[in-house]
């Protein structure tokens, strides 16, 4: 890690940047970021690896993908979990979470969009059309699903701005269904092929299963950790490191949250945390938070609470279930990834009912105090689980609180008051 | 041994303080907000009458950088200041100046459950007073109109800003100035009635707050509600009163 400041100001006008924009941009988040996380006390010594990468998000980071491409290598965006990273892996790619966090060129996505359409598409939206995302413009193919009505119609409109392959992830879980996903797998398959020119083989695909399972096995300790009172690490912390997850070189990615682990486990053992012990825990479930959508942590953490856990996309369900690693031919992991990536449960399907089985499990094993439910503003499936949600997890005996918000902060203040008042009701 | 506890409820249209001696109300103040609040709870910490401050509304945050004073949400103040007024509370109704929150108490006085108002004022005092202005009224007339009218207007907007173009448009129709303040008090009713049943709560529900002040809502509440309806006589200063108590329920910080 280098104290060389280095200008990339040539490779971003290079990519088609708006630069001034982008210059505002990276000031906002950097300003944000640093209010949110640098302030934070007691943190794991690991957590520099992240501060690091975090500086240089728009930074060393692309310059790794240019070099990759310029040496005849492809990178692939993503937008939700769904989308197998071990294929564009198997296929020789990298895969790209593209963020969609923040509020940016909402005038222009107005132009394309209702107004009322949910923060995480209209995000998606304005960071294409204002120019100011690196990753999209080194994304040789964007890679959109069917997860919600929102976003299905969106990549329509994204896909008349750049090259975009939408996989159609069926409703419902039944044998099938997920037949249909492993045919949908088998598309994906020849279409990553004819963009990296490399053939998938039953050798490149067990690779990357490993190496991606070995991704999600260290998020899986990262977050076990978190299950002591006092947590070692903060929620803020631990949700960043999944949201980088989605964009990080994946071995050295692996290797440092291993780790941080190994940080973590240790200060669970001395005791060491970083709230005070007994300070509530809380857990989240809802609408995937993506990057630098950190609003609702920075609320209850301010607060004095501690996030113990997400039962999110940008949390438990990206890390917690593995592909199986027993299958030797191809036609065997394509069963095995079909069958991993339909077994996570999202708001898009009916029924979701192992979604509440996930909550209350995850709440148990983290010890929470207290449950809270995070929508987005028109992201109708997770709003209409909601009031579900909630009643079966109070049933347990187990407080909730019901959040719906959207990335501005306007109703930062109001929020705070409701979070105050409900670590104070479960405490 | 702190003996001497000053609440102070810093909300957006009134800064309220209660000083408690050994547990005791000694005194009491209400002054309005003004522009800067921080400044009007400051003069009553001036007077230098109290050991110990513990501060609620949207200007807690302040009080603790600029006077050290402890904070509790005024969720939990409310709850505290209603369940020592009158302790078989099982519900608090609070509509301030810019927020309602409607609070399900259990048989111990502790927050079971809770709602609030997140993003806009409809339907709390600032509504009001922006409806009572459209219509020629002060406050207080505006309530009493109500109460005077036979039936109330249809008001279709919730938004204060739409409501008093609303208004506007009703009076320039012609209708009843008394019959659009009933149809508005109405319209609050009925969305406060419908947070209250929301955090599932049941009676004796205390009605604070600054516009529990208001005969024609207390009417219109006390109809809609299933159960006994209270108002403390002073029911603006339950919050700052709940907040002083609550240093004396936690010993302090």
């Amino acid at each position: 890690m280098s104290d060389v400041v280095v200008d990339y100001h040539q490779m971003w006008a290079e990519l088609g940047l708006d630069l001034p924009m982008h210059d505002a941009l990276l000031e906002a988040v950097g300003g944000m970021y640093g209010a949110t996380f640098m302030s934070q006390k007691d943190r794991p010594a690991g957590m520099g690896y992240l501060d690091f990468v975090m500086s240089e998000v728009h930074g060393l980071r692309i310059k790794e993908l240019d070099d990759f491409r310029k040496s005849g290598g492809k990178v692939v965006g993503t937008y939700c979990l769904y989308v197998p990273e071990e294929l564009i892996r198997a296929a020789g790619a990298w895969s790209v979470g593209i963020c969609a966090g923040a509020e940016w060129a909402y005038d222009q996505v107005e132009q394309i969009l209702p107004r009322n359409t949910c923060a995480l598409i209209k995000s998606m939206m304005g960071f294409k059309l204002g120019k100011v995302c690196p990753y999209l413009e080194e994304s040789d193919l964007l890679i959109g699903e069917t997860t919600c009505d929102g976003k299905k119609k969106a990549y329509e409109e994204l896909g008349k701005l750049q090259n975009l392959y939408t996989m159609e992830l069926p409703q419902m879980k039944r044998p099938k269904d997920v037949a249909f996903w492993r045919s949908e797998l088998v598309d994906l398959i020849a279409k990553l092929e004819e963009l990296t020119g490399k053939k998938i083989t039953a050798e490149s695909l067990a690779a990357a299963i490993k190496e991606v399972n070995g991704k999600r096995r260290a998020l899986q300790r990262v977050n076990a950790a978190r299950a002591a009172d006092p947590s070692p690490i903060s929620g803020l912390d631990a949700l960043l490191a999944v949201q980088v997850a989605f964009y990080d070189d994946v071995p050295r990615f692996t290797q440092m949250m291993n780790a941080l682990a190994d940080e973590l486990e240790k200060r669970v053992a001395d005791g060491v945390g970083v709230a005070p012990k007994g300070a509530p825990r809380i857990l989240i479930t809802g609408t995937p938070m993506a990057l630098p959508n950190w609003k609702l942590h920075q609320i209850v953490e301010k607060a004095g609470g501690v996030v113990v856990g997400e039962e999110m996309c940008t949390g438990s369900r990206y890390y917690e279930k593995l592909v199986s690693e027993d299958a030797a031919t191809l036609d065997g992991m394509l069963d095995d990834l079909a069958a991993k990536y339909l077994d996570i449960n999202c708001a898009c399907f009916t029924p979701n009912t192992g979604r509440v089985d996930d909550v209350i499990r995850m709440a148990k094993d983290l010890k929470a105090d207290g449950v809270i439910d995070y929508a987005l503003s028109f992201c109708g499936t997770y709003q209409i689980e909601s009031a579900g949600v909630a009643k079966a997890v109070q049933a347990t005996d187990m407080p909730v609180l019901r959040i719906e918000t959207d990335y501005s902060a306007e109703d930062v203040g109001q929020l705070s008051t409701r979070v105050e008042a409900f670590l104070e009701m479960v405490k | 041994m702190v003996k001497r506890v000053l609440g102070l409820d810093i909300g957006s249209r009134s800064v309220d303080a209660v000083w408690l001696v050994d547990g005791r109300i000694a005194n009491a103040a209400v002054a309005d907000s003004g522009f800067d609040p921080a400044s009007v709870a400051a003069a009553f910490v001036a007077r230098g009458e109290h050991d110990a401050i513990v501060a609620t509304g949207y200007g807690r945050h302040v009080a603790r950088d600029s006077f050290g004073a402890s904070v509790v949400t005024e969720i939990k103040a409310y709850a505290i200041g209603a369940s020592a007024l009158f302790p078989d509370a099982r519900a608090v109704l609070d509509i301030g100046g810019q927020d309602t929150k409607a609070i399900s108490l259990s048989a111990a006085g502790r927050v079971v459950d809770f709602e609030m108002n997140d993003k806009c004022a409809a339907g709390t005092g600032k509504f009001l007073e922006v409806m009572a202005k459209a219509l020629g009224f002060t406050l207080q007339e505006l309530g009493a109109a109500s109460i005077e009218a036979d039936s109330g207007v249809q008001i279709s907007s919730m938004c204060t800003v739409f409501a008093e173009s609303e208004v506007t448009g009703l009076v320039h129709r012609g209708e009843d100035r008394a019959r659009i303040a009933r149809g508005l008090h109405e319209s609050i009713s009925r969305r406060t009635l419908g947070a209250l049943k929301r955090v599932g709560a049941t009676g004796p529900l205390v009605f604070a707050g600054g516009v529990a002040r208001n005969p024609a809502m207390v009417a219109l509440i006390t109809r809609g509600f299933a159960g006994e309806v209270l108002v403390p006589r002073e029911a603006q200063l339950v919050g700052a009163y709940g907040a002083a108590l609550s240093y004396l329920a936690v010993g302090g910080e």
